[in-house]
């Protein structure tokens, strides 16, 4: 039976672990080659490592173990030319350009008076800026494609204000404006435009934050805006996957300037 | 390889035709069997044809055709003890119940100054009360083996927003949002998800008839001259979408693939909501 995805070819930023990292292996599962890009180097201002060189390669070879081709190529989403350089390569190799998750992002914790400037910057730059130049960098390869679907990545927080993390919050909803507007834009090349919101899912990023559990404890009434309605702490990046793979896939063809949360009932709460 | 529901067992409403039978036949090809209903008969102040025995028993045939079993009732979703009848039976015959599709509804046109009051408490019967009925006799079902489940209320665009016109058929829509929303967080804690699906315009015979052209294009109601209002309304450059685009979109939330996926009001409407 062919894949899902069959015959796809798909761009996948934040690839070296995490989400991104499930995005590519189940996208590859379902018979779709990959772009892959990460490993922008630490932020002084993100309490947890980025993704590196050598899990970029593990990505790699997980696609690679599945009979899919990869192109991964260490690139900042900050960095305008350098995304549109790899996109390039990739399609040149791989042949053309199907799907496009704008995935990688960062997140720190703090209140709102100990925001400096740098991780306001920092946070926008990469989660809405480096978005924004994923987009870029991809679409005219989806219309010369005849179409395509865009997965961008928000969050509940793109939905909702959530303490303590204000510049995040702020990203995630900037998110949510470019994917309706670009949906409405590119609508009669056939792109479909679509943002997929987690709650808080089980990778190195949301392990590694820390910090939040001080800061409600200043005000209990806050505690309850994390939790989720469905009777689980956090999803697994297969949960997104399986979300993305839906989106990306045939399936929803007619899908466009949808806000889907994955989010155990999170946002509904 | 495993259909994606493969073992489970659906419950359809408005099963003899258009969505509904393409649900019927999505998920069957997937793996599920089915509990389908139908009203099977006219309700007045409809002014369509509305499907018949021999549509239900086209569902019947289809589905066993893909080897998979289906029992299948002409019950009135109005009437909670035909449809507890209804599903009581299927569960006995096919073992569990899994899945609930609360999709049977109608149509119909009226300004709501103008409307009689007949049309008006038809509509909420149908595709308001019909839709809470449906839940209320499967959810002891999924209640009973403990292992959740996963429930589509079919909404519409007009669940989610106004159309002159047809304020029943769009206060019936908006119901079923609060309803979907209410019981996700009732029913979380056992582990069964509730999600609403909303399409825009389906290429089904409650929708392509006259009544409906008429709405749209007084002056030239036919399917051509509706096709351009249609696809006006929407983002994509297509007149409408197929009875399979809202199965493929069911079959996704009621799969384990999307197991954390609750409280949704998923549009399948050619972006018709972000325009």
């Amino acid at each position: 039976m062919a894949g899902r995805v069959e015959g796809k070819v798909a761009f996948i930023t934040g690839a070296a672990r995490g989400q991104g990292r499930s995005h590519a292996v189940r996208l590859a599962e379902e018979g779709a080659d990959i772009i892959a890009v990460d490993v922008p180097g630490d932020y002084g201002t993100v309490s947890y490592p980025m993704g590196t060189q050598a899990e970029l390669e593990q990505t790699a070879k997980a696609v690679e173990a599945l009979d899919r081709r990869i192109v991964a190529r260490a690139a900042d989403i900050r960095d305008a030319a350098a995304l549109k350089s790899v996109v390039d390569d990739g399609v040149a190799e791989l042949g053309r350009l199907d799907i496009v998750c704008a995935n990688a992002g960062i997140c720190t914790v703090q209140s709102w008076d100990e925001v400096t400037s740098q991780v306001w910057q920092d946070t926008l730059d990469t989660n809405l800026t480096g978005m924004w130049n994923t987009c870029v960098a991809a679409i005219p390869h989806l219309i010369a494609s005849g179409g395509g679907s865009i997965i961008a990545t928000s969050s509940t927080a793109g939905i909702k204000g959530l303490p303590f993390l204000a510049p995040y919050v702020a990203a995630k909803h900037g998110v949510v404006g470019v994917a309706r507007s670009l949906a409405n834009e590119l609508a009669q090349h056939h792109i479909r435009v679509n943002t997929v919101h987690p709650t808080g899912v089980e990778t190195p990023m949301a392990t590694g934050l820390g910090g939040l559990e001080p800061l409600l404890n200043r005000d209990p009434n806050l505690g309850p805006i994390f939790m989720n309605t469905y009777p689980v702490e956090m999803v697994d990046p297969v949960d997104i996957s399986n979300a993305v793979l839906w989106l990306a896939s045939d399936e929803s063809r007619y899908v466009t300037g949808l806000e889907l949360t994955v989010d155990a009932g999170n946002t509904i709460r | 390889m495993p259909g994606r529901v493969e073992g489970k067992v659906a419950f359809v409403t408005g099963a003899a035709r258009g969505q509904g039978r393409s649900h019927a036949i999505r998920l069957a090809q997937e793996g599920a069997d089915i509990i389908a209903v139908d009203l099977c008969r006219q309700i007045d102040t409809v002014p369509y044809g509305m499907s018949t025995p021999d549509d239900l028993a086209e569902t019947v045939k289809e589905v066993e055709a893909l080897d998979r079993r289906i029992v299948a009732h002409e019950a009135d979703v109005r009437d909670g003890a035909a449809l507890k009848a209804a599903v009581d039976d299927g569960v006995a015959r096919l073992g569990r119940l899994d899945i609930v599709l609360g999709n049977a509804g109608i149509f119909s046109t009226a300004n709501a100054h103008e409307m009689d009051e007949q049309t008006w408490r038809d509509m909420i019967d149908v595709n308001l009360t019909g839709v809470w009925q449906t839940c209320k006799a499967a959810i002891p079902h999924l209640l009973a083996h403990g292992d959740g489940g996963a429930i589509v209320l079919t909404s519409s665009t007009a669940g989610l927003k106004g159309f002159p016109g047809f304020a029943h058929y769009v206060s019936a829509k908006h119901g079923v949002v609060g309803l979907m929303r209410t019981l996700a967080l009732e029913l979380a804690p056992h582990r069964i998800r509730v999600n609403s699906v909303h399409p825009t315009t389906v290429d089904t015979d409650m929708v392509q008839n006259d009544t409906l052209y008429r709405l749209f294009n007084p002056d030239l109601p036919t399917r051509d001259a509706f096709r351009e209002v249609s696809g006006e309304m929407q983002a994509l450059p297509i007149p409408w979408v197929e009875p399979e685009d809202i199965s493929n979109a069911i079959l996704w939330l009621v799969s384990d693939d999307a197991r954390y996926v609750t409280g949704v009001t998923l549009p399948v409407d050619a972006g018709f909501g972000v325009k």
